[in-house]
């Protein structure tokens, strides 16, 4: 049965269907009802939710909990997510599971509270110290923050490894039909967590290692971790790509606007399709490749200055143009100028 | 058999053999004289004594103690830098059964830390912290610590601390004793056998207290540092006594026997009772209706002053799409501005998948004030309609390209008996323009959503009459044009 759910509320709706007991957070628009979401629902499943007095305490208490092997997670946004990087490449060199979502802002600064996607390069590409990255789900409507939340989940726990669902204002702040089946997934047997049990005494929880000989064989090892995950954990979407001249690229909120431009296009008689990364990290790469093999042009569409574009061009390696269009400042394109954009462009001779 | 009985040995607390270390496996890697060495001691011991060992896990920090976990055979976590209060909350929080030692330095704590330490001691976490204060940063080479005494030369503080510049030594304990929640607090110092022996009790009274469940319980140490403070073992001891005493007087700050306040539980709901997963007894089951054409959708923009319920109407009107079985979608403007000034919210109702939620040019625009009128009128699609919450247009406004209804839905809403039905007297002109919402829907919606929030059959009543007077007026008014 559908409830109309807001995006930030169908996040902690499908955390804990995938098991999370603990939430650790600080408000911030637009994702404070994730915590308010979270602060309802939590404590009468048995579960834990504490307000943190900052995300960075929010972060390591988060690193605490994962540390004792349950599902935890934490959410804010691009300034909160500034201030967990330290945390989050803890947490990714201990080899701690956890999901972070970061529902975007307008940025840098303070900037505003309207959407925008310029946290891809802090949350896709690191944004914290060292060799280390993120697991980055991308949702694009409300049915996906908690679908995506609940794969995170299973994500973090595979991979031993933070996974963000990288989100933005508009799905985090609109409503939309949600389903939720009953299918719970399980936390994995977790032998190397600290429980304060015999068991568990052995163990250790860290992220130093002084030698350099050490330290490089765990970097290896992280690194060999991420080669899999770029291997098996790829998902994209496309949409009327089967003859397409023109591919659209886009992902989050974006591509639900050149879902519609798509259409636009071809009712003017453009041959236009989408390829949408769903994974951001691990970048759907080889799936995008063969995307292109047919099409004359690829237009990436963002906002922000042009982060993601630059993964787009690393995979299509010049084979075809691609070009790039964005919107910054919480303004989100529109599905009409986008299209208005291209027929512009393909009127205009090619330079 | 030997011929001799061991009566004093390493405590069992501690490895036999510290693995965990790359080199020299018998022996710690702190400086001869340092206070780690003793405080360690102690604190195993106290676990030992306490028969905690299984139970505790030592969060630790960065600073000298980073390695402990080279130490302690007990569970460990190794933090970031001033952390270990909030990791220590999420880990005891998982593990309520277990002893959690956070040991910090005066840099890790009294500094980098200071947010942490104190809503942890504030929150009354059920842990035991160990700070250890030598009023240095040892492991970093003997930079200024935020507890440096005042004259005190380190390498970032070379005139010595100048109070004008860097202020004076913080007081930790004391800083905490303001605090409501935490039930122990002790400063010591292992300046002499006497006063370590008063540190091992107040150790091991800690440790105690969070076994018998207590609260936030802390032990501040004035600890030697030989080498960073360039003397040897003894004058080092002599250094906290002479020096560090006058400024971090010792003694008992709290020692609270007295039981905590319980908070009230919070009722326990299974998750499908908690996330609702089970339908409502008062909402009908979806209703298609097949005899709609594909490809029927419309797009909506809502728009007003915050609190005319502009975004419940926009709400209802997606609940209500969803009910009918067709996909929906609510995007609202959000922020500081839904209290200063206008709000308006986009939904869309199609029987496709729908792409953008963004709706550039609505087929609907329900204006209930003239600002939204005039900024909104101009995006409506070409013979579109508009729903303006007047009797009359602005002298001198027209809209070339939408039908104008000015429906004057307060007046209406007034005369039902309250101004907050205008929203719903809106909605039923506009059902009376549009096949995709039924009334049997509308008032399904109507009283899951308003109604329960009201907790009143007046309302509800309202709320029909609303919506009666809404489609009496677009009855009157004009014949239906869309779809």
């Amino acid at each position: 049965m559908r409830q109309l759910t807001k995006g930030n509320v169908a996040v902690v709706k499908g955390a804990i269907l995938a098991g999370c007991r603990a939430y650790y957070g600080y408000p911030i628009t637009p994702a404070s009802e994730i915590a308010e979401a979270a602060a309802l629902y939590l404590p009468q499943v048995g579960g834990t939710f504490l307000q943190a007095e900052s995300e960075v305490s929010a972060i390591n208490m988060v690193y605490g909990a994962s540390s004792a092997g349950v599902r935890v997670m934490t959410a804010s946004s691009g300034p909160g997510l500034s201030l967990m990087q330290e945390g989050l490449s803890y947490l990714a060199a201990a080899e701690l599971p956890c999901v972070v979502v970061d529902v975007v802002r307008g940025g840098p600064g303070l900037g505003n509270i309207a959407p925008e996607q310029s946290d891809y390069f802090a949350i896709v590409k690191g944004g914290g110290h060292g060799c280390y990255r993120n697991l980055v789900l991308a949702p694009a409507s409300v049915q996906e923050m908690a679908d995506l939340t609940m794969l995170a989940f299973e994500l973090a726990d595979r991979y031993r490894n933070p996974a963000v669902v990288l989100t933005d204002g508009f799905i985090g702040q609109m409503m939309e039909p949600l389903e939720l089946h009953a299918h719970i997934s399980q936390a994995p047997e977790k032998p190397w967590a600290v429980r304060g049990t015999p068991e568990t005494r052995p163990n250790v929880v860290t992220s130093i290692h002084l030698e350099p000989d050490t330290l490089e064989a765990h970097v290896r090892k992280l690194e060999g971790k991420y080669k899999l995950a770029e291997k098996l954990e790829p998902r994209f979407e496309t949409y009327r790509t089967e003859d397409a001249d023109v591919l659209l690229v886009g992902y989050g909120i974006v591509s639900r606007v050149l879902r519609s431009t798509v259409d636009q296009l071809r009712e003017r008689g453009v041959r236009a399709g989408l390829f949408r990364p769903v994974t951001l990290y691990p970048f759907p790469a080889r799936a995008l490749k063969q995307e292109v093999d047919d099409v004359r042009l690829v237009q990436v569409v963002e906002m922000s200055t042009g982060m993601m574009v630059e993964d787009v061009r690393l995979t299509i390696e010049g084979r075809v143009p691609v070009e790039f269009y964005s919107r910054v400042g919480g303004n989100v394109p529109s599905a009409e100028e986008v299209r208005d954009h291209l027929l512009q462009r393909m009127a205009a001779p090619v330079a | 058999m030997s011929d001799y009985q061991v009566t004093h040995s390493k405590s069992r607390v501690f490895y036999d053999v510290f693995e965990r270390k790359p080199e020299l496996k018998h022996q710690t890697h702190y400086c001869p004289g340092c206070g780690h060495g003793v405080a360690h001691k102690l604190v195993a011991e106290a676990i030992e004594e306490l028969g905690l060992q299984e139970r505790t896990i030592f969060v630790s920090p960065v600073g000298c103690s980073v390695f402990a976990y080279y130490y302690f055979d007990v569970g460990n976590v190794q933090a970031a830098h001033g952390r270990c209060p909030a990791v220590a909350t999420g880990v005891k929080r998982a593990c309520p059964e277990s002893i959690v030692v956070a040991y910090q330095g005066d840099g890790d704590l009294a500094a980098i830390g200071t947010a942490e330490i104190l809503h942890a001691a504030n929150r009354g976490e059920k842990i035991t912290v160990f700070f250890i204060n030598n009023a240095i940063y040892g492991m970093t080479g003997g930079q200024m610590a935020p507890t440096t005494l005042v004259g005190q030369k380190s390498t970032t503080s070379p005139w010595g601390r100048r109070p004008g510049n860097e202020g004076y030594p913080l007081h930790v304990a004391e800083l905490l004793a303001t605090l409501e929640a935490p039930v122990y607090i002790e400063r010591v110092a292992l300046c002499d056998n006497k006063n370590t022996m008063k540190a091992r009790k107040a150790v091991r009274k800690a440790l105690e207290l969070q076994k018998n469940g207590a609260g936030f319980t802390f032990v501040e140490i004035l600890s030697p540092c030989p080498t960073i403070w360039k003397m040897d073992p003894l004058d080092a001891r002599r250094w906290i006594e002479e020096k560090m005493l006058p400024v971090f007087p010792l003694g008992v700050l709290r020692d609270r026997t007295t039981p905590q306040v319980e908070d009230s539980a919070i009722p326990q709901r299974t998750m499908a009772e908690a996330l609702e997963l089970e339908p409502l007894e008062a909402e009908a089951a979806e209703l298609k209706h097949a005899q709609k054409a594909a490809g029927h959708s419309l797009a909506l923009n809502m728009a007003g002053f915050g609190g005319q319920g502009v975004l419940l109407l926009g709400q209802i009107v997606a609940e209500m799409g969803m009910r009918e079985g067709l996909e929906v979608s609510w995007l609202p403007s959000y922020g500081p501005e839904m209290r200063s000034g206008s709000a308006h919210c986009h939904v869309c109702l199609a029987e496709e998948r729908i792409g953008s939620p963004l709706i550039t040019h609505p087929d609907v625009l329900i204006a209930m004030n003239e600002i939204s009128l005039r900024k909104f009128a101009p995006q409506v699609k070409r013979g579109g309609l508009i729903l303006y919450n007047r009797s009359a247009l602005p002298e001198g406004f027209s809209v070339p390209q939408a039908r104008v209804v000015c429906v004057p839905a307060s007046d209406l809403a007034d005369q039902i008996g309250t101004a907050k039905v205008a929203n719903v007297v809106l909605l039923g002109a506009l059902m009376a323009e549009s096949e995709l919402l039924t009334q049997e829907c509308a008032i399904a919606v109507l009283e899951s959503t308003v109604g329960t929030k009201a907790k009143g059959a007046a309302l509800i009543e309202m709320n029909r009459r609303a919506l009666e007077a809404g489609r009496e007026f677009m009855k009157k008014a004009a014949t239906p044009v869309l779809h």
